[in-house]
């Protein structure tokens, strides 16, 4: 007997936000990436469409990152140079953006100045034809300069700049809003701040489609299952129709998964967790996998070898099943 | 999943008899309500009333028990943050009978070994699913045996030929494994043999309709003990499926889908496969039968299935004493936290990489992190004083500094009064503690 299924019919569905600009809206961009739309909890397309399949930015930092050595020698000799750094992200790994993040600029570290910032942003813009994400160095007050001097120099290029904090939106925002990009709207895993700044922002003049939310995930087995179920809140929310919470969602993957000892550590120190190779590339890739399951749309990725593994994953998850 | 007063109470016969031992049939139906006493009490319920309040009364998905203490199904809720999951994917590696005996050795030894501790939690593979490949029912009894010989982990016994079963199954029916498949063609032999075996089974077929038709014959042979197979092996098949079924089995109480999952995985790359995993873990697979079983590919797995299973209303935590991390002595520095799990964890293993042995004073704050703990007034000088002048370092440091997270460094003036100790504000993130370990001169 033909079974009855349950079939959810949401009101609304996830905004849509495009990233980058080609030549005939004002930027230098190949092609476009536009994230969200789904009208359906991720992947179930017998009750809806995915109109936009979740998308790899890929990361690329001004100066050579302190990542581990699994990770930096499949990169070979670009880390030290941004540009051919991200073209070899774009052209060997088939990353849909470029996450570039301005760690040059920390006042304790580098302390390059905002100009330089702006500068290794547009040569990076040169080296690629896929739009750009661009946030700072996690000093708020340093970032509202560079932020804005990166915003400005790259006016019309529609990037998705970061990070807009409840402390700290105003001046970003405002960057955005002048020089028409997008903002990473960033929130610590709680669903009422994350509202909250998404009004404070929209109430400043930037339309609901120019904002994005960094839920701050934590990354597998240091707190993934937090991000999990905020995401998957939030998700429901914007099929409820809480437009509030309806923006497409970024997890910064790389970062988070790649802090855990887990993925850093060898098989030597720790005889009982296996190899490195497959555990570091697996620590990163689950990240991601679990968090495309609660709606992630954008994932911030570093190691090649995990960002193929979520392409497969991707592909298999959005290939429409057989009627 | 109880039923309330009034709906027990629609079904009772309404003579008002007290021969149940409560005055009214309403009374009785409160009592039983509230899980005292039981229908049988009652000489006159009907049968119809009875199979209606024991369906009604049953949970929206069986507790299927096999094996070495694995649990599947028993699940009340289709989203984590609506509950919690209770009963984590019980996951097996597949074995096969055209392996040789060596490699059939092997393998099992590699899963025997799969064993993991990380952050204070210990994670394991539940068992072996060994699968009839060869299509000869004396090879497939062979194999079963020697599998469980070696193992004292849960089984699963996989084949398509009913021979083969009845040959494999009945030496090791003590083991209580799960069996398998029992499909449209051979479901009456199958299921008899589970049910003379008292053991749980397989239904297998292609598709939710044929799967629906199924289960409503298998069930007509006067057996429940049963785990769902949909048949799909397309991962985005497999989650339309995994979903509808734990929908209608939790949204309508369907009662043909109120069985555990099990789900398999296709991809023939061990890290697509994992990653393909993730999917099953993550939605709603019970059992979950993969081929990858080297611990560096198997441990981000268990460690996912951890996470996701934790109850979201009960934060993993740690004793609230004294930790030493590496070879301590009197001038080891001292630093609390809280004993929120992964807090705690995540300043133990950079306290671990600044290679300067310490203590650690995790500080009872109901497991949670330091800001939440500071916000909701857990993590006040004064407690953090008793707790400290408590623990047992006094006796054990000569210095009387004490590092608290950066986050708190407002508390430092009333702590220092407090405790005696002189407070040093650490860094707020646990990250930061190598290099400001490194710059501590005490
Ligand atoms: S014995 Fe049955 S019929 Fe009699 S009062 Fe109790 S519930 Fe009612």
């Amino acid at each position: 007997m033909p079974v009855t299924l349950v079939k959810e019919r949401f009101p609304s569905k996830v905004g849509e936000v495009t990233l980058g600009a080609t030549a005939e809206q004002g930027g230098t961009r190949d092609s476009v990436v536009v994230v969200g739309g789904d009208n359906l909890l991720p992947f179930l397309h017998f009750e809806g469409k995915v109109v936009h399949r979740p998308v790899i930015a890929m990361e690329v930092t001004d100066i050579v990152p302190p990542w581990n050595e699994a990770i930096k020698a499949q990169f070979g000799d670009v880390l030290d140079n941004p540009a051919a750094w991200a073209k070899k992200c774009v052209d060997e790994f088939g990353a849909d953006l470029i996450y570039v993040k301005l760690i040059g600029a920390d006042p304790e570290g580098f302390n390059r100045s905002p100009e330089d910032c702006a500068r290794v942003v547009k040569d990076v813009l040169a080296a690629v034809g896929v739009p750009l994400i661009v946030v700072g160095c996690e000093t708020p007050e340093k970032d509202n300069e560079v932020m804005a001097a990166v915003a400005e120099a790259t006016a019309g290029e529609n990037l998705l700049i970061g990070l807009a904090e409840q402390d700290n939106y105003k001046s970003i925002a405002a960057a955005a809003m002048v020089h028409k990009h997008n903002v990473i709207a960033r929130s610590p895993l709680d669903i009422n701040i994350c509202k909250q700044l998404n009004i404070l922002i929209n109430e400043m003049g930037l339309p609901l489609n120019k904002i994005v939310i960094d839920p701050m995930i934590g990354g597998l087995g240091f707190g993934i299952e937090y991000a999990y179920s905020i995401m998957e809140r939030a998700r429901l929310g914007a099929l409820a129709n809480d437009k509030m919470l309806s923006m497409p969602m970024i997890c910064t993957v790389g970062y988070e998964s790649n802090r855990a000892k887990e993925a850093n550590e060898s098989v030597e120190a720790f005889p009982d967790w296996g190899e490195l190779a497959d555990r570091g590339v697996l620590w990163e890739t689950l990240t991601a996998t679990a968090l495309l399951q609660v709606g992630a749309s954008i994932l911030v990725m570093r190691n090649p070898a995990a960002v193929k593994l979520v392409q497969h994953n991707i592909a298999d998850l959005v290939e429409v099943a057989e009627a | 999943m109880g039923l309330t007063g009034l709906e027990i109470y629609k079904q009772l016969p309404k003579k008002n008899c007290g021969e149940c031992g409560t005055p009214t049939c309403l009374a009785f139906a409160m009592a039983l309500a509230a899980g005292k006493g039981a229908l049988d009490s009652c000489p006159y319920v009907s049968d119809a009333a009875r199979e209606a309040l024991d369906s009604a009364a049953a949970p929206p998905i069986r507790a299927i028990k096999f094996g070495n203490g694995s649990v599947l199904g028993d699940e009340t809720v289709l989203f984590r943050h609506d509950k919690t999951f209770y009963h984590p994917t019980t996951i097996l590696v597949h074995v096969s009978d055209v392996w040789s005996d060596a490699d059939i050795s092997a393998k099992v030894e590699e899963v025997n070994g799969l064993e993991f501790d990380r952050v204070g939690l210990h994670y394991s593979m539940d068992g072996i699913a060994i699968v009839n490949e060869s299509g000869d029912a004396a090879r497939f009894a062979q194999v079963v045996q020697k599998v469980a010989a070696a193992t004292e982990k849960s089984l699963v016994i996989l084949s398509d030929k009913v021979e083969a079963l009845q040959s494999a199954v009945p030496p090791v029916a003590a083991r209580k494994p799960l069996i398998g498949s029992a499909t449209e063609e051979n479901y009456e032999t199958v299921v008899a043999l589970a049910k003379e075996q008292a053991l749980p089974v397989i239904l297998k077929a292609n598709g939710l309709d044929a799967l629906n038709d199924l289960v409503e014959k298998a069930q007509a042979l006067g057996y429940k003990e049963f785990v769902l197979d949909p048949g799909s092996r397309k991962p985005v098949e497999t989650l339309a499926n995994l979903t509808h079924l734990r929908r209608l089995a939790i949204k309508k109480k369907f009662r043909p889908f109120g069985y555990p999952v099990v789900a398999f995985t296709t991809k023939n790359e061990p890290l697509d496969e994992i990653a393909e995993a993730s999917i099953y873990v993550t939605k709603y697979a019970s059992a979950l039968v993969l081929k990858a079983s080297k611990k560096g590919q198997v441990l981000p797995l268990l460690t996912l299935r951890q996470n996701i299973y934790t109850d979201p209303q009960k934060p993993i935590q740690v004793e609230p004493t004294l930790h030493a991390v590496g070879d301590v002595n009197e001038n080891s520095p001292v630093y609390v936290t809280t004993n929120f799990s992964l807090t705690y964890y995540s300043v133990e293993g950079e306290v671990e990489a600044s290679k300067i042995p310490s203590y650690i004073l995790p500080v009872e704050t109901d497991g949670t992190s330091v800001l939440t703990a500071y916000a909701a007034g857990k993590y006040e000088p004064e407690k953090i004083a008793e707790a400290l002048l408590n623990c047992g370092v006094v006796d054990k440091v000569k210095h009387r500094n004490v590092i608290i997270p950066g986050y708190v460094a407002v508390i430092s003036g009333k702590l220092q009064e407090k405790s005696g100790w002189k407070v040093i504000v650490g860094p707020r993130e646990s990250s930061g503690i190598v290099s400001f370990a490194r710059s501590l001169s005490l």
